[in-house]
């Protein structure tokens, strides 16, 4: 799919007394390999080249789990295969083939740092995001391609720093993805100061693509979007970029104090009276431990609305498109998704309510907390009722945004024990947050994300991925994940810690058949039920792959819409080319405007010629 | 291929597209600096009476540096409002003096710098405390093997509370004096840096951080002031443009030292 | 860009005054600091002082300097909500780390 450079351009601005733009005159110039695709300023590269990495790291991440749930069901057991040649890699922590409690803390911290923030912020904020919405505003390119291009480059570098921290000495961080001082501080590797340069870097990388995305959306609206008119997915990435612009920092400002603590020496989060191994630790102490977690969580928590806002975003988009009718509840979706982005930044110590808090504080978080249920199951409930009286089609895509539906109600529900304090007393640090947090991002989000590429796949290639393996690969996965995680539920209910390199064994009525609260035996045997799930889910990932890479060169080919969708993202050539419109689009329609009364077709693309009829572009709320 | 609003407004909006940028730019930088600010305020709090530090950095610097800087804003206002009237000359001259008092403003604080890492806290093996700038070391100084001598000059004092309040009627009239200490009497020695206790560790970090905002800020003023500014010639106003983002930018870092100073060195 | 090119005059008029403003309102932080408030050498009120001056100080510098005051509804609109926010940071975690249950106050 060669994407050439067009001969010039589609629109200018006004005036014709500027001129000198980046290619010169009006002249080709066909870039070479490394303007292409390495150090590309065209969003849609860029968007390929963060979903491709994206894509990478989470198979990487996924791969570490399958080794730490290996673990957990066979502790201190060789992995199979692999156990050789982790010890070949990495030497004594994998001694004999086996995972040393070290590393497994090591791949604990590392799989939910590359899936959290090499895996899916990059796959759906930054990959669709690039890719798609300039496409649905009707812009050329993202306002400031050079500052895209060294965004992916920051983000580039930071997961190089964070792979190659496996291989240092003491190995990667093991303090969690959270990297709670002063057990951040204390462990005896480098790992930790790794994990803070390479967050410093991811961090960077997410602000500049926020400032990006926001004057993007807000500036280089085609004439005639509105507000209003916008796609949901839009909306959904323009709060996503806000959180992004303003929670990372805090965090920022947090990691250069934890390195500071780190390699300087200071006590910003060290307590007086620390101990170490036994001795006073020589440190001038003062300083707070819990300062981090709220730094931290400032962040932690609008984070996983970043996690969960563009995938709604796409499935929105999905089910638009096939059920052949407007999205219910359109305005009440843009109110919802503003709140969720405004609640959003203050309902953070919810993560924190075994800290000792007062109660007053607890209930204040505790209110606003439950107040953030209601928007979020605002956008639900509109998902679901757009379903009603659609003519639904069945294809991949939508079998992922039905899919994501069930499974973020799942985890959404199972969250509201978490929310409230003296609940969570009890399941704090449990399976039971594992299996939470799993459900909307696992089924969740990432069900919402795969939806995507088979979704825009076409418009990125002009050809499908194959609809039967894509079938395979949703019921496979579907399955599969339920089988992982919805033991987990039942697992922390009955006291299952977690990070717990054993598996619990150590907490169980076989070792410890007096104890009153030792975990039973049916709890302990699902950790190998969650193991070969664990691993047929990952082999029904291949199909995704095979069919990935094949469809490029063999899938059936199609046209420039074969969604028969409305948005401008559909009304471009296959691949858009440079400049992505060949005339300025006019948009004269809402995003969703399917089977419309009057219209000629069953879909009414967005820049369609103004309808004269009243009913036919009354705008769906 | 054109990007429409880089130089001129968008109507709805009255901003071009590097404008918008910027302050969501300084918006997030808002919050980086308030990060750190949170930081020292609850480091601060959190101490017992008399646990934290006061008079430790040196006031008369610390206004020489505010006014250089509000200076220097002044200037960069004004080789833009140069730009702005197409006065080439004179935006040379005002930015090039902006230059000048951001160099001016980091030397200063390496000076501050250098004067907190020679001053030294020494504790002796009888319970006193020696406190003072480092003179030198005796060539056979080595603390690990307890040879040779350290000169500091400063004053001597029976506890560490009494190093706290250099505000304090107690601190101003010490005397200070030249002490020669022999290695084989000192317990600890350590050095004004950012481990001594939390204010050094938080002072070092927001004014290094700030430092940086300073050198990177001027590392772009120079930039469009020496071998940028040919798009002047060409594009007046989308140079114009770039004057007025930058100059955003360092308001913005003239507005952080505008609280550190009396947070860091007047508190 | 939208603003009229104005004489270079008197934006220099306007510089200088900010800056007189600025000289003032830096000594009086720096008398305001050396002063002896009440009978006890009470930092809080100082500190409180101070801070407002401060504020005064950035508020001239963005106001004038950064032209916010007649800059366009929609970056001040950013500003506010990042400000709301930056106080949400600082007010929730102060609050947080000082409201214990009773008997568990740690210093």
């Amino acid at each position: 799919m060669e994407t050439t450079v067009q001969q010039f351009p589609p629109f200018r601005e006004g005036a014709a007394h500027h001129g000198h733009d980046d290619h010169g005159h009006g002249e080709h110039h066909e870039p070479n390999f490394w303007q292409k695709y390495i150090f590309s300023t065209d969003h849609k590269v860029i968007g390929i080249q963060y979903g491709f990495m994206a894509l990478c790291f989470m198979l990487f991440g996924f791969f570490l789990m399958l080794l730490m749930r290996w673990q957990i069901a066979h502790p201190q057991m060789p992995v199979p295969f692999f156990g050789p040649i982790l010890e070949k890699i990495l030497g004594q922590p994998a001694a004999g083939g086996a995972i040393s409690p070290e590393l497994y803390n090591s791949f604990g911290a590392m799989h939910g740092t590359i899936m959290v923030f090499l895996g899916v912020v990059p796959l759906a904020f930054a990959a669709f995001g690039n890719y798609v919405v300039p496409l649905m505003i009707g812009a050329p390119d993202m306002t400031f391609p050079r500052i895209n291009m060294a965004s992916f480059h920051a983000f580039f570098l930071g997961g190089i720093v964070m792979l190659v921290s496996f291989f240092i000495p003491g190995g990667a961080a093991q303090a969690g993805w959270t990297s709670y001082s002063p057990l951040a501080t204390t462990i005896p590797t480098n790992g930790q100061a790794f994990w803070l340069v390479g967050m410093v870097l991811l961090i960077t990388s997410s602000l500049l693509g926020a400032v990006n995305f926001i004057a993007t959306i807000i500036q280089l609206r085609a004439p005639g979007m509105t507000w209003m008119r916008l796609p949901w997915f839009v909306w959904a990435q323009f709060v996503t970029a806000f959180i992004l612009l303003l929670a990372f920092p805090p965090l920022e400002a947090a990691g250069v104090l934890q390195l500071m603590d780190n390699v300087a020496g200071t006590s910003f989060f060290l307590p007086t009276g620390l101990a170490v191994g036994g001795q006073l630790a020589d440190r001038s102490g003062g300083g707070s431990p819990l300062l981090w977690q709220h730094l931290f969580w400032f962040l932690g928590h609008p984070e996983v609305y970043v996690l969960i806002l563009p995938a709604m975003g796409i499935v929105i988009e999905v089910i638009a498109n096939n059920t052949r009718k407007p999205i219910w509840g359109y305005k009440s979706l843009v109110y919802s998704v503003l709140g969720v982005g405004f609640l959003s930044f203050i309902v953070w110590a919810h993560h924190m309510y075994l800290t000792g808090m007062g109660q007053k504080i607890a209930t204040f978080f505790q209110a606003t907390t439950m107040m953030i249920s209601v928007p979020s199951v605002i956008i639900l409930t509109c998902m679901f009722l757009s379903l009603w009286g659609g003519a639904i089609r069945i294809n991949t895509p939508m079998l992922f945004a039905l899919g994501f539906l069930p499974m973020f109600g799942i985890g959404g529900l199972t969250g509201l024990p978490l929310g409230l304090a003296a609940c969570d007393l009890y399941l704090h640090d449990t399976y039971y947050i594992i299996a939470h947090f799993h459900y909307v991002v696992a089924p969740g989000t990432i069900f919402a994300l795969f939806a995507g590429v088979y979704f825009w796949f076409p418009k990125m290639t002009g050809r499908k991925m194959n609809e039967f393996w894509g079938r395979v690969h949703f019921w496979c996965s579907f399955a599969f994940m339920n089988i992982v995680f919805m033991p987990m539920f039942v697992q922390g209910i009955k006291g299952m810690l977690r990070r717990m390199s054993d598996g619990g064994i150590n907490y169980s009525a076989a070792r410890v058949p007096n104890a009153i609260d030792a975990l039973p035996g049916t709890a302990m045997q699902m950790n190998g039920v969650i193991l070969w799930a664990a691993i047929c889910l990952g082999i029904a990932q291949i199909p995704f792959i095979i069919n990935l890479f094949w469809s490029i060169s063999h899938g059936e080919k199609v046209g420039t819409n074969p969604w028969r969708a409305t948005t401008l993202d559909w009304q471009t050539p296959t691949p858009p080319p440079h400049g992505n419109f060949a005339h300025e689009p006019h948009v004269t329609h809402g995003p969703y405007e399917y089977s419309m009364p009057g219209a000629a077709e069953d879909f009414t693309p967005q820049d369609a010629p103004a309808d004269k009829t009243a009913t036919a572009h009354k705008p769906a709320h | 291929m054109e990007i429409p609003y880089t130089i001129n407004a968008r109507p709805d909006t009255g901003l071009y597209n590097a404008k918008l940028g910027i302050w969501l730019f300084l918006a997030s930088e808002v919050m980086l600096f308030g990060g750190l600010f949170s930081a020292y305020i609850l480091l601060r709090v959190s101490q017992p009476p008399g646990g934290w530090p006061h008079g430790w950095l040196d006031v008369r610097l610390g206004t020489v540096n505010t006014l250089l800087l509000a200076l220097s804003a002044i200037t960069t206002l004004l080789a833009w409002a140069a730009c702005k009237v197409r006065e080439f000359g004179k935006f040379k001259f005002f930015h090039g003096c902006t230059i000048l008092l951001a160099l001016t403003f980091l030397g200063i604080k390496s000076y501050e710098y250098h004067d907190k890492w020679i001053h030294y806290e020494i504790q002796l093996t009888n319970g006193k405390i020696d406190d003072g700038h480092l003179i030198e070391k005796s060539a056979d100084f080595d603390l690990a093997k307890k040879t040779g001598t350290v000169t500091l000059h400063g004053r001597e004092v029976d506890n560490h509370v009494e190093l706290m309040d250099l505000r304090s009627p107690a601190a101003q009239s010490a005397k200070l004096d030249e002490m020669t200490i022999a290695a084989a009497d000192i317990k600890k020695m350590e050095n004004y840096g950012p481990r001594h206790n939390t204010f050094t560790a938080i002072y070092f970090t927001l004014t290094g951080l700030h430092a940086l905002h300073i050198f990177g800020g001027t590392l772009v003023i120079f930039y469009f002031w020496g071998p940028g500014s040919k798009l002047y010639k060409t594009d007046p106003e989308r140079f114009t443009n770039r004057i007025e983002v930058s100059g955003l930018f360092w308001h913005f870092v003239d507005l952080v030292w505008i609280f550190l100073f009396p947070v860091l060195y007047l508190t | 860009m939208s603003e009229q090119p104005v004489s270079l005059n008197s934006y220099i008029r306007l510089c200088a005054v900010v800056f007189v403003v600025v000289l003032c309102t830096t000594a009086s932080m720096i008398a305001t600091s050396y002063a002896h408030i009440g009978t006890s050498n009470d930092w809080t009120l100082k500190v409180a002082i101070i801070l407002a001056i401060a504020v005064v100080n950035a508020f001239l510098v963005a106001g004038y300097l950064m032209h916010l005051l007649s800059e366009k509804k929609l970056v001040y609109t950013v500003l506010i909500f990042t400000v709301f926010f930056f106080i949400g940071l600082v007010g929730l975690t102060m609050w947080a780390m000082h409201d214990f249950p009773p008997g568990t106050a740690s210093h």
